[in-house]
């Protein structure tokens, strides 16, 4: 895989900061322009410290960063024409105008004024923060000014956006619209990077991910081969008629929650017909059916806790 | 960056530091107007009468070149430390350091923002010391190059400031124990030779000594030291400030992790 074909490519990435914390650990990670790609660990493990260091926020200790093949060092300009970057703490003088902080924006990246209006404009409807165009930032809910922060990072047409986090503390109403937005903005092509707590998000929207914890990469797949890794699954039944005991089933562990509702453990890819048969015939009407838990998450802390494990048991993975 | 772009970055910056301090003009405009205007009354009408001729003028043609350059530096100074500080305070002067604006036009930028502050105070106060007595500028290009250097340096001073900056006590502390001595012991409401010979060689080291004397002689035709030596030493104050602003900026001092 070459330079000049990945959106972000990033090789032995370190960090180590004032007071000695080692926050990235030689760090390779790839993306492809078009992905809609998830960065995932735990807090402290070195999302935002990449973040930082891509869009020069914070200073590398060693590595080196590519965007679209331009290197972050060497042709700082060019790389940086490419990226947008929406932050996880709002960054915005709280005293300007929701249509001057983005079009200001745009003219730090030397888009002309008169452009800059027109998109602006535009980025503002999409987000619905037209009718705030005027007032200051200060009297936006949380929600609108993360949004603004969206609108800002896009005006200058970037090939590459990261989101730190975007929808930490955003309403479920929002947080759906937001990730429309994106899955939209993605699907005309721009590459998407997404650091997020929300695991179901990353399920939802990303096609890759890769997973950080203590400044090392410990997983980097699509988000089905990571899904794979599951080898059970629980399942939540919901019945019509009251149960007084847990029916028994042949081949499969089945276990009373309530008086309508069993839970079952399955290995993945196990299918689930004979179950139903047999409930069928016990008279037990399955009315609906649920994964107990999000699975990636799952998935999540145990990769996390195994690499836990191997660390202190001698030496970094 | 090509040209281009970068011009549209100074213009942005520019744009974006005047409209600051117009959106604030009664806290950034007014002030010195009226400060200055009762130093005007007080010092210039009231006590100036009595005091009589300063340097071949009358007292109060004499203060108003050296009060119109003290507001100049105050208000250019002021202009960059507060915005600037302001900007890293509430991390909003990341949306300039994650673009690819270089380094000189962020610094060209809020310098320009700080000369504009400190030439629109300077015109309102010339204008309202018009009221106050009659004079004509003896060398106008010699007035506007003096008061365009020195409003240039006390900006890119306040730029330094407010990089080094931890807390808004950090940005009052300059002025408050540097500049404003300095500027009343520099030649603002006397001429220096009216000091001891000791006096007068120590207040030789103060640079704004020469700033207000090579404004006053601008304005008014006298001033108390070599008019070449003072523009000269002027221009190579801004040149090395400059030259270290650009740097700390460069570098990321105080501002990337």
């Amino acid at each position: 895989m070459t330079i000049q074909s990945t959106a972000l490519s990033i090789r032995a990435l370190s960090k180590v900061y004032g007071n000695g914390k080692a926050a990235l650990s030689g760090v390779d990670l790839d993306v492809m322009p078009g992905d809609f790609f998830a960065l995932l660990g735990p807090n402290g493990a070195g999302k935002s410290t990449i973040i930082g260091i891509i869009s020069s926020l914070v200073r590398k200790t060693s590595g080196s960063v590519s965007i679209f093949g331009h290197d972050i060092d060497a042709n700082f300009s060019v790389a940086k024409q490419h990226l947008g970057v929406v932050p996880q703490e709002f960054n915005f003088s709280v005293f300007e105008k929701v249509q001057q902080i983005v079009v200001n924006q745009a003219g730090f990246y030397g888009v002309p004024r008169k452009e800059a209006l027109q998109t602006t404009d535009q980025l503002l409807h999409q987000l619905n923060l037209w009718d705030k165009r005027n007032e200051p930032a200060r009297n936006l809910s949380g929600g609108m000014k993360r949004r603004l922060m969206i609108a800002r990072a896009l005006v200058h047409k970037p090939k590459l956006l990261i989101l730190d986090e975007p929808t930490a503390g955003v309403d479920i109403e929002l947080r759906r619209s937001m990730w429309e937005f994106l899955t939209e903005i993605n699907q005309a092509g721009t590459t998407i990077i997404l650091t997020t707590h929300y695991l179901e998000e990353a399920e939802n929207l990303c096609r890759n991910v890769a997973i950080i914890n203590k400044g090392e990469i410990i997983e980097n797949t699509s988000v089905k081969n990571l899904l794979k890794q599951l080898n059970r699954e629980v399942f939540v039944l919901d019945v019509r008629d009251e149960l007084m005991a847990c029916p028994e089933v042949e081949n499969y562990q089945l276990r009373l929650r309530d008086a309508h509702s069993l839970e079952v453990e399955v290995e993945k890819g196990k299918p689930l017909n004979d179950l139903f048969a047999q409930l069928a015939a016990k008279n037990v009407a399955v009315v609906s059916m649920r994964n107990k838990v999000n699975r990636l998450e799952e998935l999540f802390v145990t990769l996390v806790k195994n690499h836990e494990k191997r660390d202190g048991a001698g030496g970094r993975v | 960056m090509k040209i281009q772009h970068q011009w549209v970055a100074f213009y942005t910056i520019l744009r974006k530091e005047v409209t600051r301090f117009l959106r604030i003009w009664v806290q950034t405009l007014i002030p010195p107007v009226i400060t200055m205007g009762l130093y005007f009354v007080i010092f210039g009408h009231l006590i100036g009468e009595r005091i009589g001729q300063m340097g071949g003028f009358d007292y109060m043609s004499f203060v108003v070149p050296g009060l119109v350059m003290m507001a100049v530096i105050n208000n250019s100074y002021a202009n960059v430390v507060s915005s600037f500080f302001s900007a890293k305070f509430h991390r909003s002067i990341e949306e300039l350091l994650v673009s690819p604006t270089p380094s000189h036009i962020i610094l060209l930028g809020y310098v320009a923002g700080g000369i504009l502050r400190g030439l629109a105070v300077g015109a309102i106060v010339t204008f309202v010391s018009t009221f106050f007595t009659n004079f004509i500028i003896e060398n106008p290009l010699l007035t506007i190059l003096v008061i365009f250097l020195t409003s240039a340096l006390f900006s890119v001073a306040g730029l330094i400031n407010a990089i080094f900056a931890n807390s808004f006590d950090d940005i009052s502390i300059i002025p408050t124990f540097l500049l404003t001595p300095l500027t009343y012991f520099g030649g603002v409401f006397y001429s220096i030779s009216l000091l001891p010979e000791f006096w007068q060689g120590v207040s030789q080291l103060n640079p704004i000594l020469y700033m207000v004397n090579a404004f006053r002689f601008g304005f008014l035709g006298v001033s108390d030291v070599n008019v070449g030596l003072a523009i000269g030493g002027i221009a190579g104050m801004l040149v090395i400030a400059y030259i270290f602003a650009w740097y700390l900026l460069h570098k990321g001092r105080k501002l990337r992790s």
